[in-house]
């Protein structure tokens, strides 16, 4: 049956279709773009010398100060998660104890500053002058508790108070089917949470610990307070020197930027290994599939 | 004694709930016996006791002869390890009302993790018998298929090839149709009548009154957490001596 053969107003279905044309986008895109050119100005013709930056951007003390950094945010993270898997399985655990212990862990590392536990590792030596367990080993605290290590406990073990939480809802969101399987086919309750449970957890666990890895490359500078030679401490270190203050600032800046960019495309990447079996692929296909445009 | 599986007088509470009150049963080697009964009346928590995913509040289960779950010292039961009860488990292969697969891992996965990862056995002889079973389920082609693509019936019957990858000498069905779409129902009972003329000791909570009829050697009817009657399928189904019986299946036979 063709439209032309039906009655008046149901003849139209020839008519053409024209979509809307959105002039407030266009009118939108053109005012913020007209104030990123005077942004751009404004930096272009401020204060800066460029020539500095590019100078400093790889002194050799900025790529160890990069180095440290990146080091250190893989160093407290692999702490962080490791000490969130183990409170995450303790705080789930049928135990009291574990779980009260677990609990006031992640109460206290939550509920304190990361200056503060910094400031607290940096200054162990005031409490315990001495640490070691009698007839092994024993050294000086002030010897122990260099930089690094109290930048490692404080970054790792603050991070791990994170983690828990993130790793237990993780477990949380694996169907109980999933552990019930797993027992049916006579695993233990260990072997279920390394080869059945966690394997699964993973996909929720990745994107918020992508997240925290992110947070923790920046905050890896609030360790320059405590003497740790990271980008930030190094850059004042040489701007203290020649007062060349926003080109060192604007160097580190641009090298954080950097890694945490690296990372984000390393995350893409581990998010993808890890939704295995939940369809997120065949999702794509399905959408590449449906018509483009009008 | 020829039992494959005894069970004496099993009580199980749930909070205040009597699921189980005094369940005694016996099946013999080589039975395919049906466990029917309306939602509530006990007949899968009885079946969770048998692996120990339930574990009973008194009474006794015994698998092959061994005792399930405790270890007798004295006048006293004592509750196994994780690990001795992951062992006994690996007598009886279960299957699930929800199947239950491992989401992250393939069909063949799903079928060589437990001969790998808890039997130990040799990856390729894993594989190979893998590959076998999932022929026999009629499922070779999906061996790389994820569960989430694969239909309900499917995913069942791959569950029945991983309860037996681990060479059990018992299974354990847990209607294991009911979460399936009607036309689905079919291929899965399929692979269960050619499983129990293979001779394997089965035990099947199901609703598929049909099924009982054809294939099992016993029915059961349980309700309100104990045994009504039982007997053979044509004596049960056709002529029932317990009026709650009649009543349970009268309504559900069309």
């Amino acid at each position: 049956m063709t439209s032309a053969a039906l009655p008046r107003p149901y003849d139209i279905a020839h008519l053409t279709h024209v979509r809307r044309r959105h002039y407030g986008r266009w009118l939108a895109a053109a005012l913020i773009l007209v104030a990123f050119g005077f942004l751009a100005k404004a930096f272009a013709e401020g204060q800066i010398a460029w020539t500095v930056v590019g100078q400093f951007f790889t002194a050799p003390a900025i790529l160890q100060g990069l180095w440290g950094a990146v080091w250190m945010t893989f160093c407290a993270m692999a702490l962080g998660i490791a000490l969130g898997v183990l409170f995450a399985v303790m705080a789930m655990s049928p135990n009291p104890v574990l779980k009260a212990v677990a609990t006031f862990y992640i109460w206290f590392f939550r509920g304190t500053p990361l200056l503060l536990q910094l400031l607290i590792w940096f200054n162990l030596a005031l409490v315990f002058p001495r640490l070691g367990i009698p007839g092994l080993f024993e050294a000086r605290t002030v010897d122990v508790m260099t930089p690094f290590m109290a930048a490692l406990l404080g970054l790792g073990v603050g991070q791990g108070a994170y983690t828990a939480e993130v790793v237990r809802s993780g477990i949380l969101s694996v169907d109980l089917g999933q552990t019930e399987a797993a027992k049916a086919i006579g695993m233990t309750r260990l072997t279920t949470l390394r080869r059945i449970v966690l394997p699964q957890a993973m996909r929720v666990i990745i994107p918020p610990v992508g997240n925290e890895v992110i947070s923790m490359v920046k905050l890896t500078s609030v360790a320059s307070v405590i003497g740790y030679a990271e980008i930030l401490r190094n850059a004042q270190t040489i701007y203290y020197a020649n007062a060349r203050v926003i080109e060192l600032l604007i160097v580190a800046a641009i090298w954080y930027l950097i890694v945490v960019t690296v990372l984000q495309i390393g995350q893409y990447f581990l998010e993808r290994h890890f939704s295995k079996g939940r369809g997120e692929r065949r999702a794509k296909t399905v959408v590449a599939l449906e018509p483009q445009g009008a | 004694m020829d039992a494959m599986v005894t069970a004496v007088d099993v009580h199980k509470y749930f909070g205040a709930l009597h699921a189980l009150a005094g369940v005694s049963l016996e099946v013999p080697r080589g039975d395919v016996s049906c466990i029917i009964g309306p939602s509530g009346s006990g007949k899968s928590t009885f079946l969770r006791c048998i692996n120990q995913l339930e574990r009973p509040d008194k009474g006794a289960i015994f698998v092959d002869g061994a005792l399930i779950g405790y270890r007798r010292v004295g006048d006293a039961l004592h509750e196994l390890s994780d690990r001795e009860l992951a062992r006994q488990r690996l007598a009886s292969g279960m299957v699930f009302q929800r199947f239950n697969l491992f989401q992250h891992l393939t069909a063949l996965q799903n079928v060589t993790e437990g001969p790998i990862t808890v039997q130990k056995r040799q990856r390729r002889e894993a594989t190979d018998e893998a590959l076998a079973l999932l022929a026999r389920v009629g499922l070779a082609d999906k061996r790389d298929a994820y569960p989430i693509e694969l239909s309900g019936g499917q995913q069942q019957r791959v569950a029945i090839a991983r309860a037996l990858a681990m060479r059990p000498k018992l299974m354990l069905f847990d209607e294991p149709t009911s979460a399936l779409d009607p036309e689905l129902v079919g291929e899965v009972l399929e692979v269960m009548r050619d499983l129990a003329r293979s001779g394997m000791t089965m035990i099947v909570v199901t609703h598929e009154l049909g099924f009982a009829r054809e294939v099992a050697s016993r029915v059961v009817f349980m309700d309100r957490g104990a045994i009504v009657e039982e007997g053979p399928p044509q004596e049960i189904l056709a002529r029932p001596h317990h009026p709650r019986t009649r009543e349970f299946i009268a309504a559900v036979l069309p």
